[in-house]
């Protein structure tokens, strides 16, 4: 029964529906109980106990806070732009739900199984900030406008660094394809893309070198401009309440500004998936591998392996946040050109080397 | 044209900072006052001489110890009201407790500035400890009033000197998990080093006080340079420091704590026993004539000036807030700097707006 069940719901329309209510639930799901996650983090971290009215530990703090941002007036200031003002809470949820559809959570758990799915999460992937921007601009508001040209300045600047290492993970894999990417790290974490490039122990010796052997450093810059990207502690200068009250979100109310704060931890979400599949491993297990014969237990647990790299990153953002005060701008901008590129494109060029010279001498 | 304030995060009251920018440039900040003036001089003059004594704690209130100490001092100044050593040594411990206090706040509030949301948690934590101490012997917990012509209006006991001889060593461990959380945190070293450079000459200029001059070579402390009531019994260092910038200031500061903690040592350790109320006349009329007593509280020089005709009011009350100087170097130091290390800069002032407008 069961199983006629799942081979009615795996074919086509019913399954793209599936998929489709699945991520919905998946991305509100996960806004909204990281913000549960990040209030409690911050209330470990800084020794208070956190949400604690609303369910047990708290935990219907985020129903609780979407009826209240839902029951608000939402209105434009006078004077702002309206269409971009309200199109840019609704932009700012795109890259999620877009990149989710192609991102595996298993092994066969994958909305759309696309040959350039890594082109597609990097093509949507920055949309929020371009959201981030119009939004700002349109609000009418000072401090809006300054947090508008940084997001622009930042965007730029952090973009180049992670799109080169992006490229450089292409080099060692290959393909595209997601789900590639992640079946050539089966095996163990010692074949995961982060420790692959420094020696490949499968097959033993230089000459199969895995070819990027500063991948640790290429997964710390491409976490680096996440942080960067999702705008968050350290480099949260788009909102930085400190100087620019709330910079893009300053004129924004309920629900508007609800979607904003949902999107931030969408787009965290999004941005350490893909540092999970690129660099550690996705949902293959970090000793051995799963067998196929365990069938949809396996898959099962495979979606649990990603689920947990993929929320220790998440969580490392949160506890970077409460931790280290925030970067001036210049120093910002300064990391990225000064530091991240010319790193990033050294290990382009060691990269492309490395997998050359071994077919030299061939 | 930016309007910061007089609600803004960064102002931490009601301070409006009217500022022309060029991009995120500042070209010209000027600070506007007043939104939280209470006439205090004004009040002064129309009520007796102890009923002004509870103003006194309400300018700065996060130092509110070493205010009061201010009016109280100058009063027994000119009516030549003797202090027991007793209420000298309480005086000692319970300013040198709200000055750590103080800094903490002042001091997490910074960071916080910077976008570090965590410290000032911890630092309240710290001034919880110091405020439920000063609670035991002054009855409240902010805006103290604890001091009174002659002495001061409660008798310490046993437990308080334990409680601050337990605190120094909790309070020593703490110090250097800051430095390891913070101090030594290469964003905040970024944020601060060489950030908003006053020179000894600009300090001179505005008659800058306090932590603010300290950070930038000038050694001048009210404690060691026109010394009060016992503090030249004491073993203590002013630190100072000569790079003129966030850096030095932040520093200062944070070395006085470990000093104030020095001074609380030795206190409790040689407290001696005896009344702690001198002898005070049941109407108090000052003798004709004008009177000055400083102190040093945390922000810097507090200075009050009494001014008497011989009769049960003042003539005319004089407070020197250090804010409101320390402020008004913002002006001239903040052209072109970036908007975000202007408002580092002004945290670095340590600014407590009740204290400006008074």
């Amino acid at each position: 029964m069961i199983a006629r069940t799942l081979e009615f719901l795996s074919t086509e329309p019913y399954r793209s529906l599936l998929y489709l209510v699945g991520i919905c639930a998946f991305v509100a799901l996960n806004a909204a109980y990281l913000v549960w996650v990040e209030r409690k983090g911050a209330g470990w971290f800084q020794r208070r106990p956190g949400p604690t009215e609303s369910g047990p530990w708290g935990l219907l703090q985020p129903p609780a806070d979407g009826l209240k941002l839902l029951s608000k007036q939402m209105m434009a200031p006078p004077g702002a732009d309206k269409i971009l003002y309200w199109a840019a809470p609704l932009m700012v949820m795109a890259p999620p739900l877009m990149c989710l559809a192609v991102i595996p959570f298993g092994d066969t758990v994958l909305a759309r199984n696309i040959d350039v799915s890594l082109l597609i999460v990097f093509a949507f992937g920055s949309i929020n900030v371009m959201a981030l921007m119009l939004g700002s601009w349109a609000s009418r508001n000072k401090f809006s406008i300054i947090s508008s040209a940084r997001v622009v300045s930042q965007n730029v600047a952090y973009e180049i660094p992670m799109l080169l290492v992006a490229i450089t993970m292409l080099m060692v894999t290959g393909t595209m394809n997601l789900s590639e990417i992640i079946g050539q790290q089966a095996g163990g974490f010692w074949n995961w893309n982060i420790l692959r490039g420094i020696w490949d122990f499968s097959g033993g010796g230089w000459g199969h070198i895995g070819g990027n052997i500063l991948a640790p450093v290429t997964f710390l810059i491409f976490y680096t401009c996440m942080l960067a990207e999702t705008n968050r502690a350290p480099f949260d200068m788009a909102e930085a309440e400190s100087e620019l009250v709330a910079g893009a979100f300053t004129e924004y109310g309920g629900m508007g500004y609800g979607d904003f704060y949902m999107a931030e931890y969408a787009n965290i979400v999004v941005g350490c998936s893909v540092a999970t599949l690129l660099f550690l491993g996705g949902w293959q297990c970090p000793i051995g591998t799963v067998p196929a014969s365990w069938g949809i237990i396996g898959t099962l647990l495979g979606v649990g392996f990603f689920m947990v790299k993929l929320y220790a990153l998440v969580f490392t953002v949160v506890w970077i946040r409460w931790t280290f005060p925030r970067t001036q701008f210049y120093g910002l901008l300064n990391l990225s050109w000064k530091i991240l590129i010319p790193i990033s494109l050294f290990t382009l060029l060691l990269t492309s080397v490395l997998i050359k010279l071994p077919r030299l001498f061939h | 044209m930016l309007n910061l304030g007089p609600q803004h995060p960064a102002t931490h009251g009601v301070l409006r900072v009217k500022v022309e920018m060029d991009g995120e440039f500042v070209m010209k900040a000027e600070p506007i006052i007043g939104y939280i003036h209470r006439m205090h001089e004004k009040m002064g003059e129309n009520r007796t001489w102890t009923q002004f004594l509870p103003n006194t704690s309400r300018m700065d209130y996060l130092s509110s110890m070493t205010y009061t100490h201010a009016f109280v001092g100058a009063v027994e100044k000119a009516a030549k009201i003797e202090v027991t050593e007793r209420a000298e040594y309480i005086r000692v411990i319970t300013s040198e407790l709200n000055r750590i206090a103080s800094h903490l706040v002042g001091w997490g509030a910074w960071i916080m500035d910077l976008g570090g949301l965590t410290p000032i948690l911890y630092a309240f934590d710290d001034r919880e400890k110091i405020l439920d101490l000063l609670e035991s012997v002054a009855g409240n917990r902010l805006t103290y009033c604890y001091y009174r012509f002659g002495g001061v209006c409660k008798d310490i006991d046993a437990d308080f000197i334990q409680g601050c001889l337990d605190f120094v060593p909790y309070m020593r461990e703490r110090l250097k998990l800051y430095k390891a959380l913070v101090t030594d945190n290469i964003i905040l070293r970024k944020r601060l080093e060489g950030i908003g450079p006053i020179s000894a000459e600009i300090c001179r200029k505005y008659g800058a006080c306090g932590p603010v001059i300290r950070g930038s070579g000038i050694n001048y402390d009210v404690r060691k340079n026109e010394p009060y009531s016992i503090y030249n019994q004491f073993d203590f260092d002013i630190p100072v420091y000569q790079e003129c910038d966030s850096m030095a200031r932040y520093l200062v500061r944070m070395d006085e704590i470990e000093q104030s903690l020095r001074i609380v040592e030795q206190a409790c350790a040689k407290i001696p026993e005896g009344p702690i109320l001198g002898k005070v006349p049941r109407v108090l009329k000052l003798p004709v004539g004008d009177t000055c007593f400083a102190t040093e509280c945390a922000r810097g020089r507090f200075l009050v000036r009494i001014t008497s005709d011989g009769k049960e009011n003042p003539y005319r009350v004089r407070l020197r807030t250090p804010c409101f100087t320390n402020l008004s170097l913002f002006e001239e130091t903040s052209q072109g700097m970036m908007i975000a290390d202007a408002l580092a800069f002004m945290a670095s002032l340590d600014l407590v707006i009740p204290d400006i407008d008074r």
